[in-house]
C-alpha cells in the first residue's frame, strides 16, 4: 500500500510542525473515547436497585400486641427486622454495661427512641456476613448476654442488641424509624 | 511455533487440499492436538487432567444449555422450575444431577490438575503465562459455580448468596453500595437472581476464550514433562495423535467411569439436603456451608476472628480469602529455583508432601466444619502455613536447596540412555 504522502505535504503544515491531521485525529479519537465511557453509565447503572425494589423501602408495623419480653419479626426492604419490647431487667442490664468497654460504644439510649427506651427496634441482619441471629422468635436461643445469636460464625449481641463475642464488626444496625402513634411503628 | 521435526500437515484429498487453501482450520487442529504437535514421550497420567478439564466443560456446556431450556430465572418460580425438570421434564433428572456433579467433577479435576503444576514446577519459565491463564480460569470457574449454584433458589442458594455478595459489604465506605449494586436490592431477591442466571450462562464461554488462549500460550514452548528438562532432541518426542489422543482416551474412559458411578448411584452425596427447601429470607439454615470446592478457602475466611492492627476482623478474612488465590499469580516469581521438577528437589519435595498437601486438607475439612473450636484454631494453624508456604518457604528453599542431578535429556530419563553420538545426525 502507498504511503499516505498527502498528510506530509509541507502545505498542510504549520509553522510548529503541528499538522491539521493531528487536531482531526486527537478530536475524533477523544469523542469516540468520551462517547464510549458515556455508553457505560447506563450498563453500570442498570444494576443498581430498580425503582420497585427502592418503592417498598418504609413500611408500617403493628406493635401493639408485643408484651414486654416479646420480640416479632417484620420484614423491611425483604430483610428481617426485630422490634422487641425490652423488660425494665432487660434495659438495667444493656444501661449496666460500660459503652466504653464495648466493640462498637453505644448507650441503650442511643439506640431507641427518648421515652420509648424499651423499644429496640434492629435489622435482623449480622452485621458479620448476613445471617439472620436467633432470639426474635419464641424459644430461640439468645446468646450469652441474653439478646441475640448468630448461629453462622457464633455472634453474641447483648439485651441492646449490641455485638459483645465473636466476628461481627459492629452493632445490629438500627434503621430509620417512627412512631406513628403508640402502636404503630413506621420503618423507613 | 513447534519443534523443527513435527510433521507437516499434507492433504492428500482434493477436497482438503481446496479447504487448506481457503481456511486451514484442518492444518491448525493437525499441528494443535494432531500428528503436527510433538509432546515430551515421557508423560505421566498426571498429564491427562487438561483434557479431562475440557471434557468437565463441554460436558457443563452441553447439559448447562439443555437446562436453561426448562429453568426460569423468576425468584417466585426458580424453585418450582427446578423441581419441574426433575420431576416432569423427559430426562431431566439427568441433566440435572449430571451438571450438579459436572461441577464437582470439574473441580476434582482442576484441583488435581493445578497441584501437578505445583509439583512439576509447571508454572515456571517460559510458562509463566500459561500458569496466569490458568489462575484466570480458576476465577472464572469459581464465579461460574457460585452463580449456578444460586439458582435452584433453595435454602443454600439464598444465603450462599448473602454471605458471598457480603463479604463485598466488607470493604471500607464503598462496600455497602457495592454490595447493592451487585445485587440489585438490599438482600438477594429477582434482581439478583435474574443477573447471575445471565452471567452463569456467559462465562462458560469466557472460559473456553481463556482456554483457546491457555493452549495457545502452552504450544509456543511445548507441554513440560515429569523430569522438567526441556526437549531436545526429536527422541525426545512423540506425536500427540495418535500416543496422546490414545492415552487421553483411556483417561477419558477412566473418568466417566468415576462420574457416572457417583451420577447414578449417588447423585445428592455432594449436595446440601438444606438446598431441598425454597429460600427464606427470614430464617438462616443452622449451618450453612458452600460447595465443597470452596471449603479450603471458606475455612480462610472464618479464620481472621481478631482485628488485625487497623484492619477489621471481616475485612482481613475477605482479604486473606481472596489473596489465598490471588498469590498464585505470583508463584513464578517466588519460586526461584531453576530446577522445575519436584523429582529433583529433596527439599522441596518434603515441604510439597508434608506441608502444602495436609495443609489443603486441614483447610478443607475446617472448611466445611462448624465455626466453632478446635475448628476455628486449627484453620488459623493451617491459613498461617498456607501463606508462609508460598511467601517464605519457596523463596527460601529455592536458594538454600542442593538439587538432585537432572538427567541429560527426557530420552535418557526413560531409557537409561541417550546415544548423543545420534544428537549431531538428528539435529
Amino acid at each position: 500500500m502507498a504511503h499516505d504522502a498527502g498528510t506530509d505535504t509541507p502545505e498542510l503544515t504549520a509553522g510548529d510542525g503541528v499538522r491539521r491531521r493531528d487536531f482531526i485525529n486527537i478530536a475524533a479519537a477523544s469523542a469516540a473515547g468520551v462517547g464510549g465511557v458515556v455508553t457505560l453509565l447506563p450498563l453500570i447503572s442498570q444494576m443498581a436497585p430498580s425503582a420497585d425494589v427502592l418503592a417498598e423501602s418504609s413500611v408500617e408495623i403493628d406493635i401493639s400486641q408485643i408484651k414486654p419480653g416479646q420480640a416479632i419479626k417484620g420484614v423491611f426492604r425483604k430483610q428481617p427486622v426485630f422490634i422487641r419490647n425490652l423488660t425494665p431487667a432487660e434495659v438495667a442490664e444493656a444501661n449496666k454495661v460500660p459503652t466504653g468497654s464495648l466493640r462498637d460504644p453505644q448507650s441503650l439510649a442511643e439506640r431507641t427512641k427518648p421515652g420509648k427506651e424499651n423499644w429496640l427496634i434492629t435489622m435482623g441482619v449480622c452485621t458479620h456476613l448476613g445471617c439472620v441471629p436467633l432470639g426474635a422468635g419464641e424459644g430461640e436461643v439468645k446468646g450469652e448476654f441474653g439478646g441475640y445469636f448468630c448461629p453462622c460464625h457464633g455472634s453474641h449481641y447483648d439485651t441492646a442488641a449490641r455485638i459483645r463475642k465473636g466476628p461481627a464488626p459492629t452493632n445490629l444496625e438500627v434503621p430509620e424509624y417512627a412512631f406513628n402513634s403508640d402502636t404503630v411503628v413506621k420503618i423507613g | 511455533m513447534s519443534f523443527p521435526w513435527a510433521n507437516e500437515y499434507k492433504p492428500s484429498h482434493p477436497f482438503m487440499q481446496w479447504m487448506d487453501e481457503k481456511l486451514p482450520l484442518p492444518r491448525f487442529v493437525y499441528n494443535a492436538i494432531g500428528a503436527g504437535y510433538p509432546v515430551p514421550r515421557n508423560l505421566n497420567y498426571w498429564w491427562n487432567f487438561g483434557i479431562l478439564a475440557l471434557v468437565c466443560l463441554t460436558l457443563q456446556i452441553v447439559t448447562g444449555i439443555v437446562l436453561a431450556m426448562h429453568y426460569a430465572a423468576n425468584a417466585g418460580v426458580a424453585f418450582d422450575s427446578v423441581e419441574h425438570i426433575m420431576r416432569d421434564v423427559n430426562w431431566g433428572w439427568l441433566m440435572r444431577y449430571a451438571h450438579a456433579n459436572g461441577a464437582s467433577a470439574f473441580f476434582v479435576v482442576i484441583y488435581i490438575h493445578i497441584f501437578r503444576g505445583f509439583f512439576y514446577g509447571s508454572y515456571k519459565a517460559p510458562r509463566e503465562m500459561v500458569w496466569l491463564l490458568g489462575v484466570v480460569i480458576f476465577l472464572l470457574m469459581m464465579a461460574t459455580a457460585f452463580m449456578g449454584y444460586v439458582l435452584p433458589w433453595g435454602q443454600m442458594s439464598f444465603w450462599g448468596a448473602k454471605v458471598i455478595t457480603g463479604l463485598f459489604g466488607a470493604i471500607p465506605l464503598v462496600g455497602e453500595p457495592i454490595q447493592q449494586w451487585l445485587l440489585g436490592g438490599f438482600a438477594p431477591d429477582n434482581a439478583a437472581l435474574n443477573r447471575f442466571f445471565s452471567l452463569h450462562y456467559l462465562l462458560p464461554f469466557v472460559i473456553i476464550g481463556v482456554v483457546v488462549l491457555h493452549i495457545w500460550a502452552l504450544h509456543i514452548p511445548g507441554s513440560s514433562n515429569p523430569t522438567g528438562v526441556e526437549v531436545k532432541t526429536e527422541s525426545d518426542t512423540v506425536p500427540f495423535h495418535p500416543y496422546f489422543i490414545v492415552k487421553d482416551g483411556w483417561a477419558v474412559g477412566a473418568f466417566l467411569f468415576l462420574y457416572c458411578a457417583v451420577l447414578f448411584f449417588a447423585p445428592n452425596m455432594l449436595g446440601h439436603p438444606d438446598n431441598y427447601i425454597p429460600a427464606n429470607p427470614m430464617s438462616t439454615p443452622a449451618h450453612i456451608v458452600p460447595e465443597w470446592y470452596f471449603w479450603p478457602f471458606y475455612a480462610i475466611l472464618r479464620a481472621f476472628t481478631f482485628d488485625f492492627f487497623f484492619i477489621p476482623a471481616k475485612l482481613m478474612g475477605v482479604l486473606a480469602m481472596f489473596g489465598s488465590i490471588l498469590i498464585w499469580f505470583f508463584l513464578p516469581w517466588l519460586d526461584k529455583s531453576p530446577v522445575r521438577s519436584g523429582h529433583y528437589r529433596p527439599t522441596f519435595r518434603k515441604f510439597f508432601w508434608f506441608g502444602l498437601i495436609p495443609t489443603m486438607l486441614v483447610l478443607f475439612y475446617c472448611g466445611g466444619a462448624p465455626a466453632e473450636e478446635p475448628y476455628v484454631m486449627f484453620s488459623q494453624i493451617a491459613s498461617l502455613y498456607y501463606f508462609a508456604h508460598f511467601l517464605i518457604i519457596l523463596p527460601i528453599v529455592s536458594s538454600i536447596e542442593r538439587p538432585d542431578p537432572l538427567p541429560f535429556s527426557i530420552t535418557e530419563a526413560v531409557l537409561g540412555h541417550d546415544d548423543k553420538a545420534a544428537l549431531g545426525t538428528t539435529a
